[in-house]
């Protein structure tokens, strides 16, 4: 068990290390120069634009050669440093992702958990009851097939153009800032409505599919036949069939959570409600690449994260996987 | 007593029609009999076990009775059938190696198993760690995961569990295919141990190899595309086979002691019938040497010598003649 997990995290340093290199050399060898592009914006003349471009340089610490610049990244990194934003200059890099990463633990933790156990149990519900497989699984099928911008822009323009019940932009009303208040948490919760309602939707259909299928894969494996012969009640097999089932799921789930962090670019492009996902975006169209790298770095560690948990919840739940280790040999 | 199997008569529906996979069967399996049921790949072997123990969708009772110990079993009723299960027939099936749920532990599996009998696990333990012993595993094997075990242990684990309420009937449903020929012989062995030890009182060993037949059954049915061809004991079969079918498979077979590979039943020009529309008659007139025009009509089954049955109108018109 130490030996699979010493190599599990040797595996993971690695990676981290590896990415985290990637991530640097983005903004370094991609196509046009930050500093220029924000100069660019305001309007200055060439000797001034020459003196900011120096400073700005130095700010951004890309006066000194690149191998040192690459230390001072990682020197950095250990400290929480992630550098300055470009666009939102001076903020550095790290208090604007914080200050979207609320709206998306916000949005997407309630709409991963709620739809995983909801989709899990009318998963394993419809796979025994006809009806139901017959009618509302289609709709599952459906909702998981649908190209999610085109959902999302759907309920945009159904509940809040036609019906204008909820609003289609921001986080809450621009009339408000931040504080609390019932007129402030009411605002927020209008808006977060139809996007958490569009994540939601999809993800419980592909939750009710796969629990589906799972089940009705695991009713016909050999262990359930063999109960069935030997006459055990339905209602244990069932319960057999459903835990061996939900293992893949709670695979999928700790996936899902791993990369909150990683907000849901399409929803929140299509909302404009400002979590990471929308942050990227607008570094993008910034051309901040300062931001860019902070934001993939977050992303990063998050995916990394999440991974190396699931790794351990599954040494928990499944034997094959705790008794498979030490049958391994190197 | 035991088993009487009247005019069993299952088939699979299917998208294409029914698939006609046991016909018209009549047999008995006597007290202590060690019957085995030969025939080749889907001539119907499994259809006539399943059908006795969980007859259920696509296999649809065509009609037929079977009745164990003097008592109609409610073969066509999934839940009623539940109390005779396990309880009066059991059986090893096919897949005995996967047959354990793969995150449970054995220990658990059995007293999950035994409970719905109003049997408690801890009365049962000490009968149950008796029976392991008998069957070379170590009572530690209850507190593993299936896949701690080997194949081999596993299948022992699944003879021991399927047994352990004493059932009347045992069904072994090639339970010696995966294995090598010296395993085959000590699972064999073992069946008529559990016999010996009264674990169960009739077995009947399903098999497509003959061979393995010859050391533990006391008689052997044989099948062809879902007909009974012939059933007679297990000598008459080897010496005095009546019905051709068996006339082939027995001289076909190699003198015993040549590999298993080599033992197969194979050999006899032609393939069997699909079962989705099988020939009228006789289904082996195809491949039959001796075929007439009788043989349009189905044979029935019948007795020409105490404890010897047989399918064949050639055999019944040399049989009258002589
Ligand atoms: N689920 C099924 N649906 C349709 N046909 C089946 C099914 N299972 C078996 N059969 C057919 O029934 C016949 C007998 O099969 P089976 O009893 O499994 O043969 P055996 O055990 O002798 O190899 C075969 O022709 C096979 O194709
Ligand atoms: S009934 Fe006819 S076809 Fe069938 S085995 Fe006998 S002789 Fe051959
Ligand atoms: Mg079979």
């Amino acid at each position: 068990m130490r030996r699979y997990f010493g190599r599990k995290l040797l595996i993971y340093v690695l990676t981290f290390f590896l990415a985290v290199t990637i991530d640097w050399l983005i903004p370094r060898f991609m196509p046009g120069d930050p500093v220029q592009t924000m100069l660019s914006r305001a309007a200055l003349h060439a000797e001034a634009r020459e003196v900011m471009y120096g400073y700005y340089v130095r700010a951004f610490g890309l006066d000194v050669p690149l191998w040192q610049q690459y230390l001072n990244f990682w020197n950095a990194l250990f400290h929480g440093d992630l550098g300055t934003s470009v666009y939102l200059f001076p903020q550095p890099v790290v208090k604007v992702i914080m200050r979207a990463v609320p709206y998306d633990i916000l949005l997407l933790l309630p709409a991963i958990l709620l739809s995983w156990f909801a989709g899990n149990h009318f998963g394993a519900i419809a796979a025994r009851t006809r009806w139901l497989d017959n009618t509302l699984l289609p709709v599952g099928y459906i909702l998981t097939a649908t190209p999610y911008m085109w959902l999302g822009i759907l309920l945009a323009w159904v509940f809040g153009i036609v019906l204008g019940i909820f609003p289609i932009a921001g986080a809450y009303s621009f009339e408000l800032r931040p504080h609390l208040s019932g007129a402030f948490l009411a605002s927020l919760l209008k808006h977060w409505f139809l996007p958490f309602a569009s994540i939601f939707l999809v993800k419980f259909g592909g939750w009710a599919i796969g629990m589906r299928n799972m089940i009705i894969y695991e009713l016909e494996s050999d262990y359930a036949h063999y109960l069935e012969a030997l006459g055990t009640p339905r209602k244990l097999i069932r319960k057999y069939a459903f835990r061996n089932a939900i293992l893949p799921q709670i695979t999928g789930l700790a996936l899902d959570l791993g990369v909150i962090v990683a907000g849901a670019l399409v929803t929140e492009v299509v909302f404009s409600y400002p979590g990471i996902g929308y942050l990227i975006l607008q570094a993008i169209q910034n051309q901040d690449y300062f931001l860019i790298q902070g934001c993939f770095l977050f992303i990063i560690i998050g995916v990394l994260l999440a991974n190396f948990a699931i790794d351990i919840a599954y040494v928990i739940v499944d034997p094959r996987t705790r008794l498979g280790m030490t049958g391994e040999g190197a | 007593m035991s088993l009487q199997v009247e005019e069993l008569t299952v088939y699979y529906q299917t998208l294409k029609g029914d698939v006609r996979a046991l016909e018209e069967a009549t047999f008995r399996v006597a007290d202590g009999e060690i019957m085995g049921l030969a025939g080749e790949s889907g001539c119907g072997k499994s259809t006539l076990a399943n059908s006795l123990i969980l007859l259920k969708p696509p296999m649809r009772l065509v009609k037929g009775r079977v009745t164990l110990d003097g008592e109609e079993l409610p073969i066509h009723d999934m839940e009623r059938m539940n109390s005779y299960r396990f309880e009066r027939i059991s059986i090893i099936p096919q897949y005995a190696m996967n047959a354990l749920n793969p995150t449970q532990k054995i220990g658990k599996i059995i007293a999950d198993l035994v409970r719905w009998r109003q049997v408690d696990f801890d009365d049962i333990l000490p009968e149950l760690k008796r029976r392991l012993d008998l069957v070379h595993l170590s009572y530690d094997v209850l507190d593993m995961y299936p896949i701690e075990l080997s194949g081999g242990m596993k299948q022992r684990v699944v003879m021991v569990l399927s047994t352990l309420l004493n059932p009347s009937l045992l069904l072994a449903d090639e339970i010696t295919s995966a294995l090598d020929v010296s395993s085959q012989k000590a699972v064999m062995e073992m069946l008529v141990s559990f016999r010996g030890w009264e674990f169960v009182r009739s077995v009947i060993v399903i098999t497509h190899d003959l061979s393995i037949l010859y050391q533990v059954a006391d008689s052997i049915l044989i099948m062809y595309a879902g007909q009974l061809a012939e059933k007679a004991s297990t000598v008459a079969i080897i010496r005095a086979p009546r019905h051709p079918y068996t006339r082939m498979l027995i001289s076909s077979l190699p003198e015993v002691g040549v590999k298993h590979a080599e033992r197969r039943l194979t050999g006899i020009p032609g393939t069997p019938p699909l079962l989705l529309n099988p020939p009228e008659g006789c289904r082996f007139r195809e491949r039959c040497p001796v075929a007439f025009e009788k043989c349009v009509d189905v044979p029935p089954f019948i007795q020409i010598e105490p404890g010897h049955f047989v399918a064949c109108w050639k055999e019944f018109e040399t049989n009258a003649r002589a």
